[in-house]
């Protein structure tokens, strides 16, 4: 056989091998959400997203879940989104690259990848009992919070580093201050993957559980939380319950799913927020 | 090392340059005089480039660097402690070697440096954007663009861009770092054309791997060799009658 038919057939092999990996990953997860989908979506009605749950959880809707979750992914973006990008400007922009420097890089790295039950204990030990807050809405949010930081930071510094540096020097060259030069020919082009790293963070934050199970979850609380001092139902939390610890599980399944459905369509919701916001960003650049 | 005898614009004695240990710059003296274009000569990695970035102390922002010597705008030291960096880059302007336009339109790109020092007023800007322009012999191009994308234009006219951008806040000293070397050759002949007339107005320093083009645009040319300066003269010297056999054996292409 000829050298150069040899090489195409080794290509074609390995495009197959690709393809095929592709649709593994593809055919799993349309499984994964057509299940979901079909199981769950006959518990959802308006009645479901509207209402609280009654007699013990066996009937009703989850909203004071979803207000719960929406709440306490609030409270996590005001501590992770401000914190974090600046951390990332600071690191990227004015930080001398020194050890120290390429030590707490390297930290914050290991930290995006500690269990979220750790940051659940280190929540209680903070936010719960020091600092007198409770098992809160501001507890949970302030302990997603920090399990969010890692990823703010990391991904705002990898949309710093796409910012080619003519930018900079250019800005410098004619006059301007290095935070002129940041903020009016940095910023800018770093902002919208600084975004999109950010809602990604946040997204998995709506759906942890662990790191509020201590910290201000409550296992039913058919009312809205009144403050951030109020302790507050959430989708992750409650689907943990409502598929594991309930008394009556076959009864509530459908709940669980429909509950499931929810956390899914919340969770893609903000990624879809995050490419969205992108692409207009970008759009209005150019 | 003078070849003039007026004060210079800007110049450098004993200038030494280090990139952590490594010393890219030995004893290097240049004066470079108003309304003359100085060129700055030599094989790849002789530190001319390094040179050029330190008049407008653009190597400040590269850690791990220090400079020894003095170098001299209007007399003055701009290392002394009450000079601003901010201001010095001001009034030295400079010109990279791929051009370097930032992603906004073609006016925003030219008003950058009036914005950032607080010029608001729109008249202004505009009368502002158009002399830039014309200086840089590229109104007539992008008159009815200004509001395009600076990525949209040629590379060529990117660079006269950056050009008359940098004309733009008014500098008195304009440095050209390679500005050639990523255009064309029609592009570059309308960039040389440019610097011939830029020097009525200001002290033009251009760094070139391109001996023709030292030849064609520079009054007077300085051939650096391994972070040395080997010799300085004006240019026909250079070219026709050089002292130094480094210099002759480097513009005869016996080495490169």
């Amino acid at each position: 056989m000829r050298k150069s038919t040899r090489k195409k057939i080794a290509q074609s092999i390995g495009f197959l091998a690709l393809r095929a990996a592709m649709g593994l990953v593809l055919a799993v997860l349309f499984l994964f959400l057509y299940d979901i989908g079909r199981k769950g979506g006959g518990a959802i009605s308006w009645e479901f997203l509207s209402q609280a749950p009654r007699r013990g959880m066996t009937e009703g809707g989850i909203f004071p879940a979803i207000v719960g979750t929406l709440l306490v992914t609030i409270i996590t973006a005001v501590l992770a989104v401000p914190l974090g990008m600046s951390a990332a400007i600071y690191l990227h922009e004015y930080a001398r690259q020194t050890r120290l420097t390429r030590l707490i890089r390297l930290s914050i790295r290991n930290l995006s990848g500690v269990p979220s039950i750790v940051y659940g204990l280190f929540g209680v030990i903070l936010f719960v009992n020091a600092m007198r807050f409770g098992t809160s809405i501001l507890s949970a949010g302030l302990t997603l919070g920090l399990m969010t930081l890692p990823w703010t930071i990391t991904a705002s510094e990898e949309a710093l580093k796409t910012v080619p540096d003519s930018y900079r020097e250019g800005a410098l060259a004619l006059g301007a201050t290095k935070w002129q030069s940041i903020r009016t020919n940095v910023l800018p082009y770093a902002v919208p993957g600084m975004l999109t790293g950010t809602v990604l963070g946040l997204a998995r934050a709506a759906g942890e559980t662990a790191p509020i199970l201590f910290t201000g979850a409550a296992f039913y609380l058919p009312y809205l939380p009144r403050s951030l001092g109020d302790q507050f139902m959430a989708l992750p939390y409650h689907l943990y319950i409502m598929a594991t610890q309930h008394h009556a599980i076959q009864q509530v399944r459908p709940l669980a799913y429909g509950t499931a459905l929810v956390l899914i369509a919340l969770v893609l919701g903000l990624n879809m927020t995050a490419v969205v916001l992108r692409y207009r960003l970008r759009r209005k650049r150019r | 090392m003078s070849p003039e005898t007026s004060v210079a614009k800007i110049e450098t004695r004993d200038l030494d340059f280090y990139y952590g240990p490594s010393r890219a710059l030995k004893r290097v003296s240049i004066s470079c005089h108003r309304n003359r274009v100085t060129a700055i000569i030599g094989p790849s990695g002789c530190g001319k480039s390094t040179f050029i970035r330190t008049l407008n102390r653009m190597n400040d922002v590269i850690p791990g660097t220090r400079v020894e010597g003095t170098i001299l705008l209007d007399g003055k030291d701009i290392h002394s402690p009450d000079v601003d960096v901010v201001d010095l880059r001001r009034r030295v302007g400079m010109v990279f070697q791929k051009p370097n336009p930032f992603p906004k339109s073609v006016f925003d790109n030219i008003a950058y440096g009036l914005r950032i020092n607080g010029m608001k007023n729109k008249r202004k800007l505009e009368a502002v954007v158009e002399r830039s322009l014309r200086g840089a012999a590229l109104w007539e191009e992008v008159k009815d663009r200004l509001e395009d994308n600076a990525f949209s234009l040629s590379g060529g006219q990117q660079q006269r861009l950056c050009i008359a951008r940098a004309l733009a806040v008014e500098p008195e000293v304009i440095l050209f770092d390679e500005p050639c070397s990523a255009i064309d050759p029609i592009a570059t002949a309308k960039v040389e054309d440019l610097i011939e007339n830029l020097k009525k107005s200001y002290t033009v320093v251009i760094v070139t791997h391109n001996m023709q083009q030292a030849a064609r645009v520079s009054d007077y040319t300085a051939f650096m060799m391994l972070g040395e300066l080997v010799e300085f003269d004006r240019t026909e010297k250079i070219f026709t009658n050089p002292q130094n056999k480094l210099t002759e054996d480097y513009i005869t292409g016996r080495f490169g």
